[in-house]
């Protein structure tokens, strides 16, 4: 097996068993990307030198007898999170010269727990978008059909195509509606989005503020597992950060199924699911069944109100985010300007694309007055009706599971030219953010020869509990294993 | 609803975005169809329901008020496109 086809489990064993140095492996992955990074654009900017010299340190620590279990493993950071003098895009041309002067929490505390940073990856422009085409740097193409130009998905497209594309064992993502899930389940890797507040949001640049958290993506559930192991923790300089113990992810991910209740709720089985991706999840069910599992029918009444309620809430926050964006500070500034707020307006003008700026303005429309309540009040209610759907729908079940989006991947250009389709990719996954809850994506079969994945939604602080559903269902099946051609 | 070019650069003004008309009337239309979208709020049944502001049941940390930021200047304004004597650069505000 070669090196990029091993699971970052499977590589830190050959790390603890002395078959390749950090130094070799890190190589190894600069060469992938090297090779085939020109045919994807997963990258934006690529931290060759101090990959290699995080990995020597990484080998040295090995040699010491200090190793964790990611000792001197490569990853690649969506390049939302700030690093310290590594520039820092989040895909937009208003940062596209700045110079992180500190450095994320999720990132130095993977750096603490040993991994390599290969580099930083392309990504939906400040992580708004469902396909990877809002980057100012350019598409990411999907390595399961780039000749067909499929999206990998978005807004972690980057880190989802370079792990689908075996050019990094895992990726950092962020999921503000489904930016991790989505790309996981179309680029057929496993994604998982911890509850909010589980992993610091320090230096991870701000969208949607109650609605982000970073989360892994990668080739398995025991990956994600290692991974959220490392990135998660408590963090004094996030707020929102949860003062919570962080539990051995791995520890739980043999428990059997045997007794286990699954609830499906009827909403994600609408007439919008492709026939394939509802033959998926038929199959993901009775797997389940097959290891003891019950599956229960449920309902999230208010389900097909979390599109909607996310259009306002998440523009909303965007745009009081955003609004730092001056071009005083930091960021792109326009070139001759007539006066301050020509200053504010060009540099805003040209710096945000146009998705953004929709963004923005939709934001700030349902924030004026006179609109407050209609609009940002109102979808603050309807929030919590669908939150408490979810409270009820846990006293019957321990976790529930669902297709991860209505098909597979799109062509480049399929849907750019109409927002409303656009947003619909994250009719599954939206609802998970708006109530805080931890949910992955796994691989799930294939639709028309193109991945699709399987949704899991776990309590409050359950990561594990999903982790370990998921792991179960990896050991039955063999989707998780499968690459594209080209890649393997 | 039809969102007019006239509310939407009413919009661009407050969000202080430069657009172009070509954009003016894309994004126009855009909005129409977003907020059409989320017009679906409106049907739903929330009186008496307690606004959800975060995902979780938290209450704001509070912190021993002691010093614990240092100086940065510097350091950040390094990354300023205009600085003079440690202040930031503005066209002139004040004739």
């Amino acid at each position: 097996m070669s090196l990029h086809q091993k699971s970052v489990a499977e590589l830190s064993a050959g790390l603890t068993a002395g078959e390749f140095s950090s130094r070799e492996l890190t190589q190894y992955f600069l060469d992938r990307i090297s090779a085939h990074d020109g045919a994807l654009n997963s990258f934006v900017t690529l931290t060759a030198e101090q990959a290699l010299a995080q990995a020597d340190a990484a080998d040295a620590t090995r040699k010491a007898g200090d190793a964790g279990p990611l000792t001197g493993v490569p990853v690649a950071q969506k390049d939302i999170f700030c690093t310290e003098g590594v520039r820092t895009t989040c895909g937009s041309r208003m940062l596209e010269n700045f110079i992180a002067p500190y450095t994320a929490t999720v990132v130095r505390n993977m750096e603490q727990a040993g991994c390599v940073m290969l580099g930083k990856t392309n990504m939906d422009e400040f992580a708004m978008g469902s396909s990877n085409e809002t980057s100012y740097y350019g598409a990411v193409k999907n390595p399961w059909g780039v000749e067909q130009n499929l999206v990998p998905g978005g807004s972690s497209g980057g880190s989802a195509a370079a792990v689908a594309g075996g050019l990094a064992p895992a990726a950092t993502g962020t999921d503000t509606g489904g930016s991790i899930r989505q790309p996981a389940a179309i680029s057929n890797l496993t994604g998982l989005k911890p509850t909010y507040g589980r992993c610091s949001r320090y230096g991870m640049i701000a969208f949607a503020s109650s609605l982000d958290q970073a989360g892994p993506l990668a080739k398995s559930a025991e990956d994600c597992a290692l991974m959220l192991g490392a990135m998660a923790g408590f963090d004094t300089a996030d707020s929102t950060s949860v003062d919570a113990p962080v539990p051995d992810y791995t520890a739980m991910l043999s428990e059997p199924m045997k007794g286990r209740k699954l609830g499906l709720p009827k909403e994600f089985l609408s007439d919008a699911v492709d026939p394939e991706t509802r033959e998926a999840t038929d199959n993901a069910l009775a797997a389940y069944r097959n290891m003891g599992a019950e599956i229960v029918e449920i309902s999230l009444p208010n389900m097909h109100l979390s599109v909607p309620t996310y259009y306002v809430v998440a523009p909303a926050e965007a745009s009081s985010n955003l609004a730092r964006y001056d071009g005083v500070r930091y960021g792109h500034r326009a070139e001759g300007v007539e006066n301050l707020e020509d200053l504010y307006k060009r540099s805003r003008g040209e710096g945000f694309g146009a998705e953004v700026q929709r963004r923005i303005m939709v934001g700030t429309y349902v924030l004026s007055a006179g609109y407050y309540d209609a609009y940002y009040l109102k979808a603050q209610q309807v929030r919590r009706l669908i939150s408490d759907d979810f409270v009820k729908a846990f006293e019957q079940v321990d976790a529930i599971i669902g297709p991860t989006t209505t098909g597979p991947a799109f062509a480049i250009g399929e849907l750019v030219d109409d927002p409303v389709q656009m947003y619909l990719n994250d009719i599954f996954t939206i609802a998970a953010n708006l109530a805080g809850l931890p949910a992955l994506s796994m691989p799930a079969g294939f639709s028309g020869g193109k991945p699709v994945g399987v949704q899991l939604i776990g309590k409050v602080f359950d990561e594990a509990g999903i982790l370990n559903a998921a792991h179960q269902f990896q050991q039955v099946t063999d989707f998780h294993r499968a690459m594209p051609e080209g890649y393997k | 609803m039809e969102f007019t070019t006239e509310q939407l650069r009413s919009v661009a003004q407050l969000a202080r975005l430069e657009l172009s008309e070509s954009d003016v009337e894309l994004y126009s239309r855009n909005l129409t169809d977003i907020l059409g979208m989320v017009e679906q709020l409106s049907a739903a049944d929330t009186e008496g329901v307690t606004p959800m502001a975060h995902p979780l049941d938290m209450t704001q940390r509070l912190r021993p008020d002691a010093v614990t930021e240092s100086n940065q200047r510097e350091t950040f304004q390094a990354l300023a496109p205009d600085t003079e004597d440690g202040h930031y650069g503005v066209p002139r505000v004040i004739e």
